[in-house]
This record gives C-alpha cells, sequence and structure tokens, in this order.
C-alpha cells in the first residue's frame, strides 16, 4: 500500500500568507462529511460563489463571498468535509494548510465555523479537539437542531461552550434556523478558543473519551433513533423491493435523459440556428460571417445542445444525493461493482457517463479510494455518451436498411445501437479489470460508506447545483469548444486562392486529412472520413457537421444527401469500422480538459488517451477485416 | 488474539441483524482501522448490525448514532469481545 502522500509541511514549499492588508476578512467552514456543511456555505453565500482545484491536488476549492448587513464583504472557504486533521487524505491535507495558513495563494482564515451534526456529537466533537487547538476564534455550530428537537435529543450550549472554551449555537443550516450568530459572527472579531482541557489530538481512542466527557458535561441527550429513516430503508434495502426500486431509478434517470431531454434539446437546437440565421442576416456575406456562423455558431451550439440533459441529469443526481438514497444506491450496487474491481460509489458517475463523461467525470468527486476513482473517471469515457448518437445515427441510418428482428419491438436499426452500447459497457467493463489487476492495484477492502439519514432535497440547494454545474459546462463551451472550432475553421479556409477559400481538399484540413490517410487506410477510410475524424478530436458529434461541410464544399455530391454521399466513400465494412471506432476512441476534448484537471496533471488524460486511441484502432481494424470476410 | 468462542460471534460479520457486541480490535492495515475509528469504531464501543445490503453484502452497522456500510471481508476483521451480561449468564 503505498502512502506517498505523506509529505512533511516542511517539506513543502512554504509560502506563508498572513492575514492580508486588504480588510477583507476570511472565514472557513470546517465540519466532517454529512454535517451540512455545504448547505450552510450555500446558506451565507447564495449565488456569490467561486468553484476552483488547488493547486496540485483534486481537492476542489469553493469561495463564496458573504455581505454582512453594514455592506462588509467577508470571504468564506468552505473547506473538504474531514475527520481530523491528521493529513492522510488530500482532503485532511488541504484542510490542515489553509487552516494554519500553509496554503499557497490562500490567506490564513481569521475564524472557523466549526460545523458539527447536533444528532451525532459522539462523533462529530472529536473534530473540535484539533480545530480549537489551532488557536483560530471558533464559533460552534451545531447544525439539524430541528432533527435533534424532533426526535427528542438535547444538548446545554452553554455548558458546552464552557468546554469548548467558544461560543457555541444550535442552528438548522437546511430550514434557515438560528443563524443569526453566525452573522454575528462573520462581522466581529472574535478571541481565541480556551478550551477547558484538550486531548492529546493524534489518539483517536483519548479524542473519542475526551468527546464522550465534553457531551457529558453538556448534558447531551443522543436523540433517538430516526424512525423515518428506518422505515424507509425497510423499503429500499429490502432484499427483493430495494433492487426493484434501484431499477426503476435507472430506468427513470436513463429515460430522462434520452426522452425527456429531448424537447429542451430540440429547443436549444432550434434557438442556436435561429439565432445564427438572425446574425447571418445582419452581416454581409464575408470571411467574418463565414467564421462566425460556421466556425463559432456550428462549433459552440452542437455542444450547447446538450445542456438541457447534463442539467436534467444533475437535477437527478441531486435530488438522489440530498435525499441520502444515493448511499443507499451504492450499497446495493457495491457487490456487482466489486466483480470489474472496482465499488459502489463508482456506480452513478458511470450511469452518468450515458449522457456524457464530464459531468461523470465531476461526479467521481465522491469516492474517497483514489485509485478506485483514476479507475473510474480512465473507463468512464467508454461509456456511450450522448455525443456518439448522431455519429451512430448517420452512420447506422445510411447503412444498415431498416427490418424488423422480434416483430414490432426490435428493427435492425435499433438492435445495432443496442450492440454498440453493449461494446462501449464490455470495453469500460474489461478495461476496469485490467486496470484494477495492475496499474491501479488497491485494496478491496477499503469500501466504507457512511448511510445518512433520509432527508427532504430544498429546491434552493438543488437550483445552486445546477446553476453550478451549468458554469462549469458553459465555460468549457465558451472556451476549449470555442477555440477548437476557430482553429477548424481556419484550417478549412486556408490557403485563400484569390481571395476565396480553396475547396476543401487544397485545404489546410485537407492536407492534413491526407496526411492521416495512410494511418487509417487500413480501417478503411479516406482522406475526408480523416479530417472528420480530426475536428471530431473536438466532440465526436463534429464529425457530422464536419462531414456536411466536406461533402457541401464538393461541387459533385452536393446535390446528394449526406447518407448517400457517405455510402458512395466508405464501403460497408468501413461503415462498421468506423462505428466500432467511435465506439472507443476518447473524441473529446472537454472530457481531456476535465480529466486534466481532476487528476491535477496530464499523466493521466494522456494515458487514457493514447489508450483509447489503441484500442479504436485495433478494434477499427479487426472489424474491418472480419466484416470483410464475412461480406466476401 | 486467539479465537476462543465458537458458538459466540467473534466477529462483526457473525452478528445477525438486531444483535450488538462490544469492539474488541481492528484487525486491519493502520489506514483503514484509523478511517474506521474516526466513525466510531472505535475498541469498547457497542455496534448494532442493522440491514444489508440484497445480496447480504455489504452490511450496515449502527455505531453512536450513525449507519455505516461494510463489506463483509472488512467486518470480519473486527473482533468483538463477548457483551459483559451474555458472559456471566455462561
Amino acid at each position: 500500500m503505498s502512502d506517498c502522500d505523506r509529505c512533511t509541511i516542511a517539506g513543502v514549499l512554504q509560502n506563508r500568507a498572513t492575514t492580508n492588508g486588504s480588510g477583507t476578512r476570511s472565514i472557513a467552514i470546517v465540519g466532517p462529511p454529512n454535517s451540512g456543511k455545504s448547505t450552510l456555505f450555500n446558506r451565507i453565500t447564495g449565488l456569490r460563489q467561486k468553484v476552483a482545484n488547488y493547486p496540485g491536488v483534486t481537492v476542489e476549492r469553493r469561495d463564496g463571498r458573504a455581505r454582512l448587513e453594514d455592506g462588509r464583504e467577508v470571504t468564506i472557504i468552505d473547506l473538504p468535509g474531514i475527520y481530523s486533521l491528521t493529513p492522510r487524505s488530500e482532503d485532511e491535507r488541504v484542510a490542515r494548510d489553509v487552516l494554519t495558513g500553509n496554503m499557497p495563494g490562500v490567506p490564513r482564515p481569521d475564524g472557523v465555523l466549526l460545523i458539527l451534526d447536533s444528532t451525532n456529537l459522539s462523533r462529530h466533537l472529536v473534530l473540535a479537539a484539533p480545530i480549537l487547538a489551532l488557536g483560530l476564534p471558533t464559533l460552534v455550530v451545531l447544525n439539524m437542531a430541528d432533527d435533534l428537537r424532533e426526535r427528542g435529543g438535547e444538548v446545554d450550549t452553554e455548558a458546552l461552550s464552557q468546554q469548548l472554551g467558544a461560543p457555541v449555537i444550535l442552528a438548522s443550516a437546511m430550514r434557515g434556523e438560528g443563524l443569526e450568530p453566525i452573522w454575528r459572527f462573520l462581522a466581529e472579531h472574535g478571541t481565541a478558543p480556551s478550551p477547558a482541557e484538550l486531548p492529546a489530538i493524534e489518539d483517536i481512542p483519548k479524542c473519542r473519551a475526551w468527546a464522550a466527557r465534553v457531551g457529558q458535561r453538556a448534558s447531551y441527550q443522543p436523540p433517538g433513533p430516526p424512525e423515518m429513516t428506518r422505515k424507509l430503508d425497510a423499503i429500499f434495502l429490502h432484499p427483493v423491493i430495494g433492487p426493484l426500486i434501484f431499477g426503476v431509478v435507472v430506468v427513470l434517470v436513463f429515460q430522462s435523459i434520452f426522452s425527456w431531454a429531448r424537447p429542451m434539446m430540440d429547443g436549444v437546437q432550434w434557438l442556436v440556428t435561429w439565432s445564427g440565421a438572425q446574425v447571418g442576416e445582419l452581416m454581409p456575406p464575408s470571411v467574418l460571417r463565414s467564421l462566425l456562423l460556421e466556425g463559432v455558431w456550428r462549433g459552440v451550439g452542437s455542444v450547447l445542445v446538450f445542456l438541457p440533459q447534463i442539467l436534467l441529469l444533475f437535477l437527478f443526481i441531486g435530488i438522489l444525493e440530498d435525499s441520502g438514497y444515493l448511499a443507499r444506491a451504492a450499497l446495493i450496487a457495491d457487490r456487482t461493482m466489486a466483480r470489474v474491481g472496482l465499488q459502489g460509489k463508482s456506480f452513478i458517475p458511470l450511469l452518468s457517463a450515458y449522457a456524457c463523461a464530464v459531468p461523470a467525470i465531476l461526479a467521481t468527486r465522491t469516492i474517497e479510494n483514489k485509485r478506485d476513482r483514476i479507475a473510474t473517471i480512465l473507463i468512464a469515457p467508454l461509456m456511450t455518451c450522448s455525443a456518439r448518437l448522431p455519429v451512430y445515427t448517420l452512420i447506422i441510418a445510411a447503412f444498415l436498411p431498416e427490418r424488423p428482428l422480434l416483430g414490432p419491438l426490435l428493427g435492425t436499426r435499433a438492435a445495432a445501437m443496442l450492440g454498440l452500447y453493449v461494446l462501449g459497457f464490455a470495453a469500460a467493463v474489461a478495461t476496469a479489470r485490467l486496470l484494477k489487476s495492475s496499474i491501479l492495484k488497491s485494496e478491496r477492502s477499503a469500501f466504507v460508506l457512511e448511510m445518512p439519514p433520509y432527508r427532504r432535497p430544498t429546491l434552493r440547494s438543488l437550483g445552486l447545483r445546477l446553476l453550478d454545474r451549468s458554469k462549469i459546462f458553459l465555460r468549457r463551451a465558451g472556451t476549449v469548444i470555442l477555440g477548437v472550432a476557430v482553429v477548424l475553421w481556419v484550417l478549412a479556409h486556408l490557403p485563400l486562392s484569390g481571395g476565396m477559400a480553396p475547396p476543401i481538399e487544397q485545404s489546410l484540413a485537407g492536407s492534413i486529412g491526407r496526411a492521416v490517410e495512410p494511418v487509417i487506410e487500413p480501417l478503411g477510410f479516406n482522406w475526408k472520413i480523416g479530417i472528420g475524424l480530426i475536428t471530431s478530436l473536438a466532440a465526436r458529434e463534429v464529425i457530422v457537421g464536419t462531414l456536411g461541410t466536406i461533402y457541401g464544399m464538393e461541387p459533385d455530391a452536393g446535390s446528394l444527401g449526406l447518407q448517400q454521399a457517405l455510402r458512395q466513400d466508405l464501403s460497408p465494412a468501413g461503415a462498421v469500422s468506423l462505428l466500432v471506432f467511435f465506439a472507443f476512441a476518447m473524441q473529446c476534448m472537454s472530457t481531456i480538459a476535465v480529466v486534466r484537471r481532476e487528476t491535477a496533471g496530464w499523466k493521466w488524460p494522456l494515458i487514457q488517451f493514447a489508450y483509447m486511441s489503441a484500442l479504436a484502432w485495433a478494434g477499427a481494424f479487426l472489424a474491418y477485416r472480419i466484416t470483410n470476410a464475412l461480406l466476401a | 488474539m486467539q479465537p476462543s468462542f465458537t458458538s459466540r460471534p467473534s466477529t462483526l460479520v457473525e452478528l445477525r441483524e438486531g444483535e450488538q457486541g462490544v469492539l474488541d480490535c481492528l484487525d486491519l492495515p493502520d489506514d483503514v482501522s484509523r478511517r474506521l475509528m474516526e466513525l466510531g469504531f472505535v475498541p469498547g464501543n457497542a455496534v448494532t448490525a442493522a440491514r444489508s445490503a440484497p445480496g447480504g453484502d455489504p452490511r450496515v452497522f449502527r455505531v453512536d448514532g450513525s449507519e455505516i456500510a461494510l463489506r463483509c471481508e472488512t467486518a470480519a476483521r473486527l473482533r468483538i469481545r463477548p457483551a459483559p451480561s451474555a458472559a456471566a449468564a455462561d
């Protein structure tokens, strides 16, 4: 078991930043996972949030601003959920470095909001010891006070405050109850805590004994068992009904991605086309107009279309997560996932990958085991994402006549589509096995999952979550995809001959297509498909637009429909080969970018790209040969 | 640790749903056992077996008022001592 992350503070480049001179106070929110930390953060900061990564690690950095009554602003830092400050995981190291002022670019906070679950104090109070020992002004927020009250629990905040030497309040971040003292704390300069006693913070049993003692002196009465949760678990974890509900949830998510998102996606498509046409009317025919319409509009539009799908998916994941069902789903899926060397927490990210690998990779953040997380990230793009659909649809429609296979239930085209889904899934499973038995081997026993009580999701939290994800998605569409679209357009329009764009064959894009032809010829592709493959490196579905452009630019093929044109250029074996190529290849800049971000480096995205490209080439080559042999 | 009892459960995995045991020691690598201790699996603490996933693995355990799921292979490494009352009745 490698434990290489255990670098000492002294070994890290010290970049000690003290309280910044600008006068803006910053307060860190600290708490164990499931303490309601993020709910409180959302309460205080509302829409004034910023999400980024801490340098060199995969931990999400979440900052926000709280506006005080007098108009002043306070920076709020939402630290990752932790059980202790012992720097063993990346999360704990980040929390510790920020709190001690050793995180480059983050000034040491002026105070700490320590969020603990009041229904679970015997465990959560343990974190108070290392936090109070920091000596920063601290407000201890005992969250979920409503739950504690309803379940008959009690705690004397005055007595607890005396024991901890810091102010203690009861609050409910979800209902917005008892938050006034938090605002006062944000406004004023507090004093360092003076706890009655502190245990040796390295020793867990001693810390727990301390927490028990402190809790007792504050006459802490733990609440009764969560009856509602027990009742719901009797249904959701029932040996027969449980898996059935699980199946229904999975089908529901699928259905929402593929059917319910459709009208919204058509709407976005219409909006893109319509706005493009409006812009086109405003401008005289010129190079700039062509760049805007054929480059920017088409490129960015082809990606924006997926926004409804991604939002729906995150709405579902948000509901599942906030309600507490996600943990149950992970529990149910664990045994099946374990067969391929993964674990229950990989299930939802992989399910999301059927919509788009990008949100799927963002969703892997819930997996604590780093190796499991990377394995999940690496196989996610093999799942059949929705960007492959336009490509599959075009090729299948062009080459496969529709005939009933199972009466009206299943036709040849749907069967081909289903086959491609199975192909991607099989490749993902095989890759997971390969990874987990080689470079990402890890102890299987690391699966530890807390089952939070069921709660009703709030619109506020769901809304903020959706906003957050769409911001990330749109930012990418506005940068990476836009850049690629413009570059492609330029390549297709240079060199100018007599002030006009050259025929596609003689353009730079054409030359590139010809240059790669020898590599893809064994797969049954010519240079035109080659250009499509290169442009689809930006995003898979771009190949459809590119082929349209290519054939549109060729006078001879101009009158033929795209499907007919394809049939002239691609043999049936070549079509099968192209489908297999798209099933396996990592043709997606956004995925590469997000993998780089999430794994904090180029190593994994490069390995992934090389692996998937090799798999795609080999798979397409075999498919081409076998189909040719079968058709001969 | 010598397994000295045959009929009485000696690890968490042997507890049936609803049964309780007092944790004796964690026979696991240091980082895993620290993580479990942070979640409440501390020697001396009472652990109750709750529901399990439909296949019987992983299993959910109730400790310190919260519920934690562990795979059976992990639960089998968490040894329990016989409850004092049960020992006295012997």
